[in-house]
């Protein structure tokens, strides 16, 4: 079965899901696991497939400037217009 | 001598020491209104009033030296202690403190020579210091959610960043604004990487998970802030991962020996901070196509082996008609065998048929029999154990005789009766000797009395109850009694004036 104490799939980053996901494709390929477990391994693929789908569509730009008091602290942002 | 001072100083000037002190002023001044001088800088203070003193020396003198504020600022390299410089400026006093000092109105590196000097030196000490090590460098993040860009606001260089991250991979981005040259760079550059290290992943200021330090290409004098020790030290310390981009490809300050990556330009730092989304979501999709091939290929196999195994499988009759069989003749022989087994069962049940009345009676009878027996038996048997009993007691009685008990009493008493007499005997002995030490003293006291010395011829006179010494006493006397040793004489009553017997001495007086 696959390694069920690994951290779970909703909080893996992108580089971690990718290669577990990479080690699962090529189990997978290899094709000497058994059925129940290359069902399992199949489901846990799809979870990290689904997940590195996820971090790949918030791939949004946002960009901001930090604003800075007299010494020099930050305060917050203001948007970085024109960049 | 008065004569000889007076002549003396009769033909100089006297100055009072403000007016001497005004005349070095005014030679000085304007004699060194402009000057340069070559010198490395010695000990260089920044005190809160943004003025700059320091020393200028060679090997042989020292003049010391002041930068303005605006002249400070306007520097484009920060004068450091140990540089080689060419100093521009006037010459000026202090009337007040005999003293004086250049007044800088520009300072430069000696040539290239000297800064370069400098600046190997100073990475060598730090590269001593190990904030070079490869083993301190940290792997940058595949994906880093947030990027923190310390560089100017405006400019090609952030523009730059942005655009190249856009086409790979937009990110949510935080520029914190610098200097990236002049005097200020180099505290706001290490202030900068000191602040974003400071957020809280996650807070209103997201704490970015990758830095880039940035500037566009410049002399070495633009670049110098990055030379800086605190940028060079704040870069080391960060615990974000950064990647240093200043200048171009050819130009190297300090700052890209202590970061975790060196890009050559802002636009490789952005390549190197994030992956190709697009790539990466063909990737997925690829990935996606094999597992699903994959799977396909593992049901099709298993599909045509469930096929294979059930055409070998035999049919379910064929199996069953064995048992079946067995079954029917089993069930043949069951009445049968049930009905032979409660036979046989009732048989021994009949055989065992002996359990009667009769039986119990008889053998309470017996029971009841030896128990009488017993009982006959009991109350002899209890006399003869008493009688035992006395006997035993009579034969150890009889060996406790009196006879015993009265020879020790006999015994004891003669005993005391020594002890009662030696006693006695000792009491007597010691009275006796009492008796004989007093008879001796007694003895010895006659012989020292009176009466002894009587039988020398000596008497005793008494007169009216008491002894006699003198003649006057004899003569007023009533009556006088002589005591002889071997008795006592009166004589008359009150007898006229007349010599007495001779009346001896008192004997305690003269004898004792």
């Amino acid at each position: 079965m696959t390694d069920q104490t690994q951290t779970p799939v909703e909080e893996m980053s992108f580089e971690a899901a990718m290669a577990e996901l990479e080690q699962v494709v090529s189990k997978l390929e290899r094709g000497d696991v058994a059925l129940d477990e290359s069902i399992a391994l199949y489901e846990r693929g799809a979870a990290l497939r689904k997940r590195c789908d996820a971090k790949l569509s918030e791939a949004e730009e946002k960009v901001a400037a930090i604003t800075l008091d007299a010494e020099g602290n930050p305060t917050g942002t203001k948007p970085a217009e024109g960049l | 001598m008065d004569l000889i001072d007076d002549a003396g100083a009769g033909n100089t000037p006297e100055f009072s020491v403000s007016e001497l002190s005004g005349a070095v002023k005014r030679i000085i001044e304007g004699e060194f209104g402009h000057v340069r001088v070559r010198a490395e800088v010695g000990r260089v203070s920044r005190p809160r009033s943004g003025h700059v003193y320091l020393d200028l020396k060679d090997d042989r003198s020292v003049i010391s030296g002041v930068m303005w504020k605006g002249v400070a600022a306007r520097q484009e390299t920060p004068v450091e202690e140990g540089m080689e410089v060419i100093a521009t400026g006037r010459l000026t006093t202090f009337p007040g403190q005999s003293k004086y000092q250049i007044v800088i109105e520009d300072i430069r590196p000696a040539g290239m020579g000297a800064l370069m000097a400098m600046l190997e030196k100073r990475r060598a000490a730090l590269q001593a210091e190990g904030l070079f090590d490869p083993a301190r460098k940290r792997k940058l993040p595949y994906l880093p959610e947030v990027i923190g860009v310390v560089t100017s606001p405006s400019g090609a260089v952030i523009r730059d960043i942005l655009h190249r991250l856009r086409d790979r991979f937009p990110r949510k981005v935080l520029i914190w604004p610098v200097a990236v040259q002049g005097a200020a760079c180099a505290p706001e550059v290490a202030r900068a990487i000191e602040g974003f290290n400071r957020l809280t992943p996650g807070g209103a200021l997201p704490r970015p998970d990758l830095l880039i330090v940035a500037r566009g290409g410049g002399s070495v004098e633009d670049l110098w802030g990055f030379n800086e020790e605190i940028v060079v030290r704040a870069a080391a310390a960060s615990a974000i991962p950064l990647i240093s981009a200043v200048g171009h490809e050819t130009d190297t300050t300090l700052i890209d020996h202590a970061a975790d990556r060196r890009a050559p330009t802002p636009s490789a730092a952005a390549e190197m901070a994030v992956p190709v989304r697009l790539e990466l979501a063909a990737w997925v999709g690829d990935v996606q196509a094999r597992m699903a091939r994959a799977m396909g290929h593992r049901a099709d196999a298993r599909r045509q082996r469930l096929r294979d195994l059930s055409r070998a499988l035999p049919r379910a009759d064929e199996l069953l008609q064995n048992p079946r069989q067995r079954l029917d003749v089993l069930a043949d022989r069951l009445p049968a065998a049930l009905s032979r087994g409660v036979d046989r069962r009732r048989l021994r049940l009949s055989e065992c048929g002996t359990l009667r009345p009769g039986l119990l009676t008889r053998a309470i009878a017996s029971e009841r029999a030896r128990l009488n027996d017993r009982a006959h038996r009991l109350s002899p048997c209890l006399s003869r154990l008493i009688a035992n009993r006395r006997q035993a007691f009579a034969q150890q009685a009889a060996r406790l005789r009196p006879q015993v008990l009265a020879r020790d009493v006999a015994q004891h008493r003669a005993k005391l009766d020594d002890l009662s007499r030696c006693l006695d005997e000792a009491q007597a002995a010691r009275l006796a000797e009492a008796r004989r030490k007093l008879d001796a003293l007694d003895r010895l006291r006659e012989t020292l009395g009176y009466r002894e010395t009587l039988r020398r011829g000596y008497a005793v006179v008494r007169g009216d109850g008491g002894v006699v010494t003198n003649k006057e006493a004899a003569e007023n006397a009533t009556a006088l009694e002589i005591e002889f040793h071997d008795g006592r004489l009166k004589i008359g009553g009150s007898a006229p004036k007349r010599g007495p017997a001779k009346a001896p001495k008192p004997e305690q007086g003269s004898l004792f």
